[in-house]
């Protein structure tokens, strides 16, 4: 134990001098290669000006490199997987995604992959707009918007489990532990095998993913809220609009930009939606999704790195639009640079 | 037609007393400034008109009905706000026709009011704009346009022109001061830090300190007769000047009050006799700064001085004009 956190210590220490010794290590050598006290002006000038072109590659080649390796060439590789077989052996054109567009499961998991993009981030920009405004004026308002946000800090597995108990079934006559079926039960209903029940057990995986990423859409949404100045809403208030009313013409239109951001956000992270569905049904009974599929082709009881390739080539497609879209909104948000 | 009517008016926020028992009658169509130095509750009062505060007693009377309880927008006023307050989202049409839209008004009224409010302001062109591709005097222009196309009838002013710059704020202060020759009949209250703005609009002027009324009247009574060293030294630019010890006790008096433009110079030594410091030479004006035993005064002179710094100045107040206050601060007649 006490070995275990030296090593972290010693690992830490390391890193960061590390990294200081390179930046500081590098601009010393540029320095000394380009001297900018020159004997003359005219080299000493010459000198600050290459200092200066040079500089921002050297401080960003680490990071660079980084992203090539493990970015960059992952990607090239993945394409390259895309169009070859099995083991990655023979090429085989677009054999892959000829197969994966007539694949039943696949089919099934591009219509649910687009239902949670419909419900998913409607979803929790709704509930996140709706809480912000509510908890914007009561004294225990930052009291629930903690407790909102609390499950972002939950891993998706984490989360999964404990829904997997707020969803759990034990047979006819035996006590229901599920607070849902408990609930069922005490209102003297049926328990139902939720996670299994056709269609609706998509919506009742979804429900995690809302629980989690509310919290998120509220906290962004809240702050965007304090920023509308408070003056709009009082001339609304003298021009006769009612509260529903300021709410969907006056403040709603002026943080339409972080709304946007924040629907694109968790849009991007449905589209990779993984870990529930994994944990909860591993995408059985017809709530397979694309990532989980392309998991099962990879990496387990599929072992086809060229199909697992082209369904992973199928959600980077998807996700790259929004995400530039996502960015490019950030960056307007924040007035462009 | 309105008058406005306040009658014992208190405003707290929690042990915070910022209204204080304010009685004040308000004449129809009159244009009223409330002014007063920051956090004298001039903002508060006039929030407590327009609804958008509540009054925590006293009662706020509109056209004879009492409306402590009305809601801001069934008071029949409307409101100009410091930041302006238009909805950066809308269009300069959208703004104007808000409150329309909210009324229920058909989509050809709305046009014709607003494109009528429009042309009145010299905004036909920008209609289509959004607020923040106009200048700091059109967006001024387009708030007042709010106010005017509900045909309000008492117009509110929240330092509306504190955010301009000063050869706008001259020009703006003209234009309001049209708007009210062109709305007889809107009663106007108007809310502003600056007694130059009250001297020039206003029909009449309230100064407020600490949350009280010091004093009420037109902008020549307050000049002539302040009946406070407060008002005395709030209203005038550059400030009255306060003389206290022998040249007040003559007087029978605590201090005397003497504008800068109410003195003349003897050839002998007066009581307040001194030495130029400092001239400030406007062209029109030249204000000369001088030291005396009851401190510095500021004395106005028309036109350039012939006065050097250093020179020994006696001064002599013009005797119909000085004030005279007693221990309390009060006017002494």
């Amino acid at each position: 134990m006490t070995a275990q956190i030296l090593y972290a210590f010693i690992t830490v220490i390391l890193g960061v001098g590390g990294c200081f010794g390179y930046f500081y290590g590098s601009n010393w050598l540029l320095d000394r290669i380009f001297p900018a006290s020159a004997s003359n002006d005219a080299s000493a000038v010459r000198n600050l000006k290459l200092q200066a072109m040079i500089r921002p590659w050297l401080f960003l080649g680490p990071a660079l490199l980084l992203l090539t390796v493990y970015l960059i060439f992952p990607v090239i590789q993945t394409i390259w997987l895309s169009f070859h077989d099995k083991a990655g052996e023979n090429f085989v054109g677009t054999a892959n995604y000829v197969w994966a567009f007539s694949d039943a499961q696949f089919r099934q998991s591009i219509f649910n992959n687009l239902i949670w993009l419909l419900v998913v981030p409607a979803a929790c920009t709704f509930f996140g707009l709706v809480i912000a405004v509510l908890t914007d004026r009561i004294w225990w308002g930052n009291l629930a918007r903690s407790l909102v946000f609390l499950p972002l800090a939950i891993s998706f597995v984490g989360a999964s489990v404990i829904w997997k108990f707020v969803y759990d079934y034990r047979g006819e006559g035996q006590e229901q532990i599920g607070i849902l079926n408990a609930i069922i039960v005490y209102f003297g209903g049926d328990p139902q095998v939720w996670i299994s029940l056709p269609f609706w057990n998509n919506f009742f995986l979804m429900i995690i993913l809302i629980w989690i990423q509310t919290g998120f859409a509220t906290v962004i949404l809240g702050a965007a809220l304090r920023g509308i100045p408070e003056d709009t809403l009082e001339a609304a208030t003298i021009d006769g609009a009612g509260p529903f009313k300021i709410f969907y013409r006056i403040m709603v239109p002026q943080i339409m930009g972080t709304i946007v951001v924040v629907w694109t956000t968790i849009t991007v992270l449905v589209l990779k939606v993984f870990d529930i569905v994994l944990t909860m049904t591993n995408g059985q009974w017809n709530t397979q999704v694309l990532a989980n599929l392309m998991f099962d082709w990879m990496f387990r009881g599929g072992g086809d790195f060229g199909r697992g390739a082209a369904i992973a080539i199928v959600i980077m497609v998807a996700v790259l639009p929004i995400m530039i879209w996502n960015i490019r909104q950030a960056n307007a948000e924040q007035g462009g640079h | 037609m309105a008058d406005i009517k306040l009658t014992n008016l208190n405003k707290s926020y929690g042990a915070l007393h910022i209204i204080k028992d304010v009685n004040l009658d308000i004449k129809s169509g009159e244009f009223i400034v409330f002014v007063g130095p920051s956090g004298c509750g001039k903002s508060t009062l006039l929030r407590a008109i327009s609804g958008l505060d509540s009054v925590t007693s006293g009662t706020l009377e509109i056209d004879n009905a009492v409306v402590n309880e009305v809601p801001p927008s069934k008071r029949g006023i409307a409101m100009v706000f410091q930041s302006y307050a238009l909805y950066p989202h809308m269009s300069v049409f959208e703004n104007i026709g808000f409150a329309l839209e909210n009324q229920g008004l058909g989509r050809a009224e709305i046009k014709r009011k607003v494109e009528a409010v429009g042309e009145m302001l010299q905004l036909t062109s920008y209609l289509t704009r959004l607020p923040k591709a106009l200048s700091g005097g059109q967006r001024q222009r387009v708030a007042i346009g709010r106010a005017i196309v509900r045909g309000a009838k008492v117009f509110l002013f929240d330092e509306p022109l504190s955010n301009l710059d000063a050869a706008l704020r001259v020009q703006m202060r003209m234009e309001i001061a049209k708007l009210k020759r062109d709305l007889p009949n809107t009663t106007m209250v108007y809310v502003t830090h600056d007694q130059v703005e009250a001297m020039t609009m206003a029909d009449r002027i309230v100064v407020l300190k600490a949350g009280e009324v010091q004093q009420v009247g037109t902008p020549m009574e307050l000049y002539e007769k302040p009946n406070s060293v407060f008002v005395a030294g709030f209203i005038g630019s550059p400030k009255m000047n306060f003389i206290t010890g022998v040249p007040a006790e003559k007087l029978k008096a605590k201090s005397i009050g003497v504008r800068p433009e109410h003195f003349e110079f003897s050839d002998s030594k007066t009581d307040v006799s001194g030495t130029l410091d400092y001239t400030e030479v406007l062209g029109s004006d030249s204000f000369l700064y001088v030291t005396t035993p009851s401190g510095m005064l500021t004395v106005r002179q028309p036109g350039r001085t012939e006065f050097k710094t250093g020179q020994k100045l006696n001064l002599k107040p013009l005797a119909q004009h000085v004030h005279r206050f007693g221990d309390d601060g009060l006017r002494l007649n």
